[in-house]
C-alpha cells in the first residue's frame, strides 16, 4: 500500500503539485490514501459476498450459513425455469435495444460534436434532460403514453425495448459527442483535398476514429438495459426481466443461481470494461491524444454507473 | 454560449470553404447539401427522444391536471392534484426529502476526500482508481440492493455471528429502518457523488495550489481559499445528481426498509400499478421532476447550459 502511495508520489511530483516522499513523509500523508483503499473495499464487499455465496452448497434459497464449497450452481445454472426465462429476456432486449440505440445515438453524438445547426443546443437539452430526469419520472410517463396513447404497441417485451432505446440513446451520444469533441477535424479535411467523396471520407477517416467510444457507447447502452429496473418494472406489462425477477424473489430469498448469473454478468462487464479503456489507450499512444482519451474513458465510465445503475 | 466549447477550427474550416466558394453554382449547392447533413444524422435520434420522452413527459403532465382512473381519465385543468397529494402523502414526502438529504450529505462527506486524493495525488493511476470504485456498479442495481439485504438480515452473515457471541442483543436489527435504507440509497448512489467530484477537482491547474502554497504556506488555508471555491461546481452538480434520484428512489425502500420507511417512490409505485389513479400518480411524479428542473436551471444560470449538459456527460 504504502508502495503504491510512494510510486504515486514520484510521478506525480514530475508535473503537479510536488509532496513530500521518503524519510520526510509524515504520518498524516498516508490519512487519505488508507481512506480511499477502505471505501474501495466497502464498495465492492457486497459484490464479494454474491461471488463467494455462490458457491455456497445450500439446499434451498440463499443463506447465511455456509454449507461447504460447491460449483452446482454453475452446472445447474439453467435449472429455475422462470428464472432462466427473465434472463433471456433480459439479454434479448439488452443485445437489441443497444444495438439500434448505438446506431442512431452515434450519429446524434456526431451531429452534436461536429456540427453547429440550428437547434444544437435545444438538442443538447434534451440530451440532458433524457438522462437528468429521474428514472420513476420517465417510466410513469411511458406507462401513461402506453396505456393511454400508443395503445398499438403490445405491452411486454416490445415496450420493454422502445423505452430502453429511449434512455440508451442520449448515454450513447454523449459518449461520441466526448470522443468527437477531442478530435481535429483536420484529418477529414485531408481526406476532402485528397478527392474523397463525403461517404468515403466518413467511412475510411470519421468512422475508425470515433469507433472506440462507438464501442464504449454499444458497451454502456448493453448494460444499462441488463440493469434497468425502475423503468422496466412501469412498462413491462407481464414479461419479466432478470432484475424484475431478482426484485421479486428478494422477499422469500434468491435462488442461489442469482449469485452466479449475477457474477457472470459482473465478470463479462469487467472485462469488457477493461479492453474498452485499454484498447483505445494503447491505440493512442501513437497519435499522442492520451489527454482526450482520459477524458472520454472517465466520460464513458461516468456514463456507464449511469443513472441506470 | 453554448457552442463556446466547440472546436475553433470547425470555424476556420467553414470560412476557408466559404472563401473558397467564391459563389459558384454548384459549390453553393454541395454547401446547401452539407448544411442538412447535421439534421440528416441527429433526425432519428432526436425522433425517437420526441416520441418516447419527451411527448410521454407532456403527456404525463397533461393527465396531472386530469381526474379519474385508468380507462376513465377525464382531462381538466385542475391544479387541485398537486395539493392533494402533497396533502395526503405528506409524511412520506417529507421524510422522502430528509432522507435524501441525509443521504447527500453522507455521500459528499465520504466522496469528498476521495475524489480530492484521486485527482491531486493520484498521478498515473488516477483512471485504475476511479475504475476501482465504479466496479461494483457494474453489478445491477437490484442486485446491489438484495446483496445488503442479506448482509444487514437479523441472523446474516454479520450480525448472526456477533449475535451468537452474544455481543448483540437477540432483536437487535438493522432492516425496515431508516438507517438501512438510508445506507443502501448512499451505497448505490455514491458513483454519482465521486464523479462530478473528481472531474471538478481534476480540472483544478496544480500551479494554482502551487501559488497558493507559496503565498499562505499552509495547507489548509490552501484548500479552505483555493481548491474548496473552484471545486463548488462539481459540489452542486454532485448535490444535483444525488439528491435528485435519491428523492425518487423506491427500491431501496422496498427491498431494504418496512412500513415505517416507506417512501414517495413507493406511493408513485401504488398510485399507477395497484391504485390505477394516474393524475394523482402522475402529480406526484411531476413534483419530483421540479426538483431536477428547479435545480438544473440554478445550476445553469450560475454556470451555463454547458456545464449543465457536461457536467450530465462527464
Amino acid at each position: 500500500m504504502s508502495a503504491v502511495a510512494v510510486e504515486t508520489a514520484g510521478t506525480a511530483s514530475a508535473d503537479q503539485a510536488p509532496i513530500r516522499r521518503g524519510k520526510g513523509r509524515r504520518w498524516t500523508s498516508y490519512i487519505l490514501p488508507t481512506y480511499t483503499w477502505v471505501v474501495i473495499v466497502y464498495l465492492a464487499f457486497p459484490i464479494a459476498v454474491m461471488i463467494v455465496f455462490g458457491f455456497n452448497d445450500v439446499p434451498g434459497r440463499v443463506s447465511a450459513r455456509w454449507y461447504g464449497f460447491t460449483t452446482q450452481w454453475y452446472t445447474q445454472l439453467f435449472d429455475n425455469t422462470e428464472l432462466t426465462a427473465a434472463f433471456k429476456n433480459s439479454i434479448g432486449i439488452a443485445v437489441i435495444s443497444s444495438a439500434v440505440s448505438t446506431l442512431i445515438g452515434a450519429l446524434l453524438g456526431l451531429a452534436l460534436g461536429r456540427y453547429r445547426f440550428k437547434g444544437a443546443p435545444s438538442t443538447n437539452y434534451l440530451v440532458f434532460l433524457a438522462i437528468a430526469s429521474p428514472e420513476i419520472v420517465l417510466g410513469t410517463s411511458l406507462l401513461t403514453m402506453f396505456v393511454n396513447a400508443y395503445t398499438f404497441i403490445p405491452q411486454g417485451f416490445p415496450t420493454i425495448l422502445v423505452s430502453h432505446i429511449a434512455f440508451s440513446i442520449s448515454f450513447v451520444a454523449v459518449t461520441v459527442r466526448a470522443r468527437v469533441q477531442g478530435l481535429s477535424s483536420s484529418y477529414e479535411e485531408a481526406a476532402q483535398d485528397l478527392g474523397a467523396d463525403p461517404l468515403n471520407t466518413f467511412r475510411l477517416v470519421t468512422l475508425p476514429l470515433i469507433m472506440p467510444s462507438v464501442i464504449s457507447g454499444f458497451l454502456l447502452a448493453f448494460a444499462l438495459s441488463v440493469d434497468d429496473f425502475v423503468i422496466t418494472s412501469f412498462v413491462a406489462g407481464p414479461t419479466v426481466t432478470f432484475p424484475l425477477y431478482v426484485a421479486g424473489a428478494a422477499k422469500q430469498g434468491i435462488p442461489p443461481q442469482v449469485n452466479v448469473m449475477g457474477t457472470i454478468l459482473f465478470s463479462v462487464g469487467v472485462l469488457a470494461a477493461i479492453s474498452s479503456a485499454v484498447a483505445p489507450a494503447i491505440a493512442s499512444r501513437r497519435d499522442a491524444k492520451r489527454l482526450s482519451q482520459d477524458r472520454e474513458l472517465t466520460a464513458s465510465l461516468t456514463a456507464s454507473v449511469g443513472s441506470k445503475g | 454560449m453554448a457552442d463556446q466549447a466547440r472546436p475553433r477550427l470547425q470555424d476556420l474550416m467553414g470560412s476557408s470553404a466559404q472563401a473558397a466558394e467564391g459563389g459558384a453554382p454548384p459549390a453553393r449547392k454541395a454547401n446547401r447539401r452539407k448544411r442538412l447533413v447535421p439534421y440528416g444524422l441527429a433526425a432519428p435520434s432526436v425522433l425517437w427522444l420526441l416520441v418516447f420522452f419527451l411527448i410521454p413527459t407532456l403527456y404525463m403532465a397533461f393527465i396531472s391536471l386530469g381526474s379519474g382512473f385508468l380507462g376513465n381519465i377525464k382531462f381538466g385543468t385542475n391544479f387541485s392534484n398537486y395539493v392533494e397529494v402533497l396533502k395526503t402523502y405528506d409524511k412520506q414526502f417529507i421524510r422522502s426529502v430528509i432522507y435524501a438529504l441525509i443521504v447527500t450529505f453522507l455521500a459528499l462527506c465520504i466522496a469528498y476526500p476521495l475524489a480530492y486524493w484521486i485527482a491531486l495525488y493520484g498521478g498515473r493511476r488516477k483512471n485504475v482508481f476511479i475504475l476501482l470504485i465504479l466496479l461494483p456498479f457494474f453489478v445491477s442495481f437490484v442486485i446491489r440492493t438484495v446483496q445488503w439485504q442479506f448482509i444487514l438480515a437479523d441472523t446474516g452473515i454479520i450480525f448472526g455471528p456477533l449475535k451468537n457471541l452474544g455481543l448483540l442483543s437477540k432483536n437487535f436489527h438493522v432492516l425496515s429502518t431508516p438507517v438501512a435504507v438510508i445506507a443502501g440509497i448512499t451505497y448505490n448512489f455514491l458513483p454519482f457523488t465521486v464523479l462530478p467530484l473528481y472531474v471538478a477537482l481534476e480540472r483544478l491547474d496544480p500551479r494554482l495550489l502551487e501559488a497558493g502554497r507559496d503565498l499562505y504556506a499552509n495547507k489548509v488555508t490552501t484548500f479552505l481559499k483555493v481548491v474548496w471555491p473552484l471545486s463548488l461546481p462539481g459540489v452542486f452538480a454532485a448535490f444535483l445528481l444525488t439528491f435528485v434520484p435519491a428523492v425518487g428512489d423506491f427500491v431501496n425502500s422496498q427491498i431494504l426498509g418496512g412500513p415505517k420507511t416507506t417512501m414517495i417512490g413507493q406511493i408513485i409505485q401504488t398510485l399507477f400499478q395497484t391504485n390505477f389513479d394516474y393524475p394523482h400518480g402522475a402529480a406526484l411524479s411531476f413534483i419530483l421532476m421540479a426538483f431536477l428542473l428547479i435545480g438544473a436551471s440554478l445550476y445553469a444560470k450560475v454556470l451555463g447550459t454547458e456545464a449543465v449538459t457536461s457536467a450530465a456527460a462527464r
